[in-house]
């Protein structure tokens, strides 16, 4: 078969981002030429600025040698600055007359640097800030030349006027703007950064209006005059005041523009639908993005379209700042300037370095901007993007996720200042070090990559914060883009809202159907969706939708916990951590027998056998003769309860039968994640039911009644939901909340978190405010829960194929040739 | 099969195993070798039948116990995905497990029995429990 033909025009870190995408998609599908105005292959524009302060070299920051574009065998016409398109006859002509017929093409012309139209602004030592050449005469100037301007006090500027500092020079900063970096930080953050850079040697002009650029008789600028008539020498002139997307090109193509090439959700320009964009140089729905996690979505969506896959939409990106400037961290996003109706929380500690500014609205948090301490930027990134309402934490909002529980980094909040074998994520084990390296070496920008590649943060996140910074100053500028919407896995573009509504809205019974109707690329889903699909199925319509065994983790298919070894766990259940001698003769009978390894106590108030192999499992449980613990599901795990009144001489309620009977009401509830209960005799809480998804606390007048805690990653104390006088209402409140969470919570997410997303007004609302309502609840719960079978002794009805216990075959008659092969 | 107990070291004698239907659709059984690590046979939705060492590349986890999807498995211990033709991890995970030759016959699935004999037997499965546990010095005098 004949090639098509593409051609890209601009080797720039969007454009090969798309061919990398494409190339993994469809190796053989094109013919690829690709023309660069610059001499050199692909390199990371963000990381310029390290070369320019000497910290790294150009070879350094390049992201695909020479040898890639031979490898994937792409014609590249480095040097070459494409001039013309014919588009009739579908031929790209460059500078120098190569030419290249296309079948398609992708248009990647990047930014050009905004010029200030003064005098003098073509005087020779008067540059912008852009690319490798400048960067190279901004070197060879430190060395023969003394004092330098920087106009603009972005960030560009800001890192230009820092290398140029340190390659030797005296560094005057031009602002006409009344703080520095006003785009990202608020007046407060500006100044102090300011200060920062004053002590470093670097100098400011705030407020100051450009004039004219003076020459001198050889030709170069040898000043700077401002409109108030005063000069400043300069030997140097930087001008980074701005980017405009450069369209020069698709404008003489007759290619619509409008502050950037138009494109559609698909990156195809629309005006001629064989022409994409993606890079700077797009305008998707009115927006050219300048950063670079929202370029490489739009890589991927024009990647797949390339490929004719056909599939993805380019939705737009949730973009904040994160920008590290010579050692100083800062953080911004959203509405961070405040304004009217928008409340601020505020801390100061001009001393210490230290600014953090919340903006909130409408109970909200719409708006950001940290200084000097930015750990906490993506929690708040996150929290702004989730537009979850704030009431609820409001008083602890300013110290961060860490003072709301948070663990297994060792307290770390700056990534720059740990050592590189200290440990990122507690969870996989992985160091600094390892991050860093993974970075460097197989070029990754995004923390979903880091997190793929390394493991970092990929289990329960409480490092992301860290994680991203590294990244930060590894990769250099910012990499925390999000798509508005998260799709299950990747498997499909639907979100676990999108799956819940469906299977409701269209009475969905099946995985396939699931799958034919909400666009699954994959025939039988994977591990990540199958479970989540199989749980809201059989949530939604119990005793209709059939359970599918091989949709399920292991843990839920032998019903037993899997350890690290492939043997298993198992522990019976022991209703409220009651037990008797005689169940306790019987679990040492088994562990006897079965030569168990490990027998230990549980924090849930039982028994664990550890190391059963998997042909003991039906053995040990026939043996012990208890129920199922369910301890190894996505369901009610135990009820702890402390003494209460029965012995206990502060008791004021009997705790222990309360917990039992909700333990028994609840028994063999799968839910979206698993749920802890507890039951406390008195406000002393021995049970300690202020962490669990339901604490009950026994008060002499009643119960009351907590939600949403959790003793995990992330310990979250229980909120009060209501206080209710007798065991029976207990019973329904309890119920009719843990039906809601079923109902609606998305599969994986704990009380607390599903809590977080609808806001606890809104289960108020459905539980206390709605009477009806909640006694349908619980009804719907005990409905689904009537009858259900214990899959350790009625397996069949539990649907557990048994045949899993046994090897399908036991093969010893080629013994013979195995003692002859050792 | 033959009853013959040649044994030529390259001659390979496909070893009844099972039926088709005895592994779960999306599922997989496990073959007990008398030496080394189990075999695991897989049976994805088009009733292709694979067979593995039944050890992740990544911490020796069971894959015989994990999901199947498509033509892969998801390591129970970590989440691994390892694609059930090759037996090496989805990237950027690094990591192969062996394989091994797969007959299907009217129905009937049989493995190469020198590979069964032969096959992968350096490998061991990891050791979780007290036996893990470094020996105390007191423990050594016992």
């Amino acid at each position: 078969m004949k090639k098509l033909k593409l051609v890209m025009v601009g080797n720039g870190m969007a454009g090969v981002r798309t061919l990398e995408e494409l190339l993994k998609l469809a190796p053989d599908l094109y013919d690829i030429t690709v023309f660069g105005a610059e001499p050199h292959p692909n390199y990371n524009r963000i990381l310029l600025s390290p070369v320019l302060a000497g910290e790294q070299t150009v070879d350094e920051i390049v992201l695909n040698s020479w040898a890639w574009y031979t490898e994937n065998k792409i014609t590249l016409h480095a040097g070459k600055k494409v001039v013309e398109v014919d588009r009739v006859k579908r031929i790209v002509r460059a500078e120098d007359g190569t030419e290249a017929p296309y079948d398609r093409l992708l248009m990647c012309t990047g930014s050009n640097p905004f010029m200030l139209p003064v005098p003098g602004k073509d005087l020779k030592g008067v540059i912008a800030y852009r690319d490798i050449a400048d960067t190279d005469y901004m070197i060879e100037t430190a060395k023969t030349h003394k004092s330098a301007v920087v106009i603009g006090g972005g960030l560009l500027g800001l890192e230009a006027a820092n290398g140029l500092m340190l390659r030797g020079m005296s560094v005057t900063v031009v602002h006409v703007m009344p703080w520095l970096m006003e785009r990202q930080l608020d007046d407060v953050a500006g100044k102090l950064l300011q200060k920062s850079l004053e002590d470093r040697g670097l100098k400011f002009l705030i407020g100051a209006q450009t004039q004219e650029l003076v020459g001198g008789e050889d030709g170069r600028v040898k000043a700077i005059r401002f409109k108030d008539g005063t000069e400043v020498a300069a030997d140097l002139v930087v001008m980074a005041v701005g980017i405009r997307p450069n369209t020069e090109l698709a404008e003489k193509m007759r290619l619509h523009c409008q502050r950037g090439i138009v494109v559609t959700d698909t990156l195809q320009t629309v005006t001629d639908a064989r022409i994409y964009s993606v890079g700077e140089c797009a305008a998707h729905r009115g927006i050219a993005y300048g950063l670079v996690a929202p370029l490489f979505e739009q890589a991927k969506v024009a990647a797949n379209h390339l490929a004719q896959f056909g599939i993805g939409r380019y939705l737009g990106s949730l973009t904040s700042t994160k920008l590290k400037v010579t050692g100083i961290d800062l953080f911004s996003a959203g509405e961070f300037m405040g304004g009217e109706g928008t409340e601020e929380i505020v801390m100061s500690d001009p001393f210490g370095g230290v600014y953090k500014k919340l903006v909130i609205k409408d109970d909200k948090l719409v708006g950001a901007c940290l200084y000097g301490d930015t750990v906490d930027g993506s929690w708040y990134f996150k929290l702004l993007r989730d537009g979850r309402s704030v009431g609820d934490i409001r008083d602890k909002l300013m110290f961060g996720e860490s003072n709301i529980g948070d663990t297994g980094h060792e307290g770390h909040s700056k990534a720059a200042s740990m050592p590189d074998e200290a440990e990122v994520c507690g969870c996989n084990g992985v160091t600094k070090g390892t991050i860093c390296k993974a970075i460097k070496d197989k070029g990754l920008f995004t923390l979903d990559e880091v997190k793929k590649h390394t493991k970092a943060s990929a289990s329960c996140g409480s490092c992301t914060g860290l994680v991203e910074q590294i990244l930060m100053f590894t990769a250099g500028g910012d990499y925390s883009a999000t798509p508005k919407k998260k799709a299950v896995c990747g498997c499909t573009d639907a979100n676990h809202q999108d799956v819940r509504d469906a299977i409701r809205r269209e009475h969905y019974l099946t995985h396939d159907e699931v799958y034919r109707n909400l666009g699954w690329r994959t025939p039988n889903g994977c591990a990540t969706c199958r479970p989540a699909v199989n749980y809201y199925l059989i949530s939604t319509w119990p005793k209709e939708a059939k359970d599918d065994p091989q949709s399920r983790f292991i843990n839920e298919r032998s019903h037993a916990n899997i350890q690290k070894d492939g043997t298993y766990s198992v522990i019976p259940r022991m209703w409220g951590g009651h037990t008797t001698p005689d169940e306790l003769r019987r679990i040492a009978d088994a562990a006897d027998k079965y030569q168990i390894p490990t027998v230990k106590v549980t924090g849930g108030q039982r028994i664990d056998l550890l190391g059963v192999k998997k042909e003991d499992l039906e053995g040990v449980w026939k043996d012990i003769g208890m129920p199922s613990g369910f301890a190894y599901a996505k369901s009610l795990r135990t009820v702890k309860t402390c003494v209460g009144s029965e012995w206990c001489r502060f008791g004021t309620q009997d705790s222990t039968q309360m917990g039992k009977d909700l333990e028994r009401a609840l028994w063999a509830m799968y839910s979206p994640h698993k749920v802890k209960l507890a039951v406390s005799g008195c406000p002393r809480n021995c049970a300690e039911a202020g962490i669990k998804d339901v604490g009950v606390i026994g008060v002499d007048s009643g119960w009351e009644l907590y939600v949403g805690g959790n003793g995990g990653i992330k310990t979250e104390v229980a909120q009060f939901l209501v206080k209710v006088k007798t065991a029976e209402e207990v019973m329904e409140y309890a119920g009719a909340f843990l039906q809601l969470y079923r109902e609606e919570g998305w599969y994986l997410e704990r009380t607390v978190h599903y809590i977080g997303r609808v806001g606890l007004d809104y289960v108020k609302k459905k539980i206390l405010e709605d009477a009806e309502g909640r006694k349908a609840l619980w009804e719907r719960l005990q409905f689904a829960l009537d009858g259900e079978p214990d899959p350790w002794f009625e397996s069949s009805q539990a649907q557990v194929d048994v045949r899993q216990f046994t090897p399908v075959a036991v093969v010893d008659d080629v013994a013979d040739k195995a003692t002859q092969a050792a | 099969m033959s009853n013959d107990n040649n044994n030529h070291g390259t001659s390979s004698e496909w070893k009844v195993i099972c039926r088709v239907e005895d592994i779960p659709v999306l599922g997989a059984r496990r073959v007990a070798r008398p030496v080394g690590v189990n075999v695991a046979v897989f049976r994805n939705a088009e009733d292709q039948v694979f067979a593995l060492l039944d050890r992740c590349p990544h911490k020796g986890g069971p894959l015989s116990q994990g999901i199947v999807f498509g033509t892969s498995v998801a390591c129970p211990l970590h989440n691994w995905a390892i694609g059930l033709e090759d037996g090496c991890a989805k990237s950027p995970d690094e990591g192969c497990t062996p394989r091994f030759a797969v007959k299907v016959a009217d129905g009937v699935v049989h493995l190469d029995s020198n590979e069964l004999a032969t096959h992968a037997l350096d490998l061991a499965s990891p050791v979780a429990g007290p036996a893990n546990r470094a020996c105390l010095p007191e423990d050594t005098t016992a």
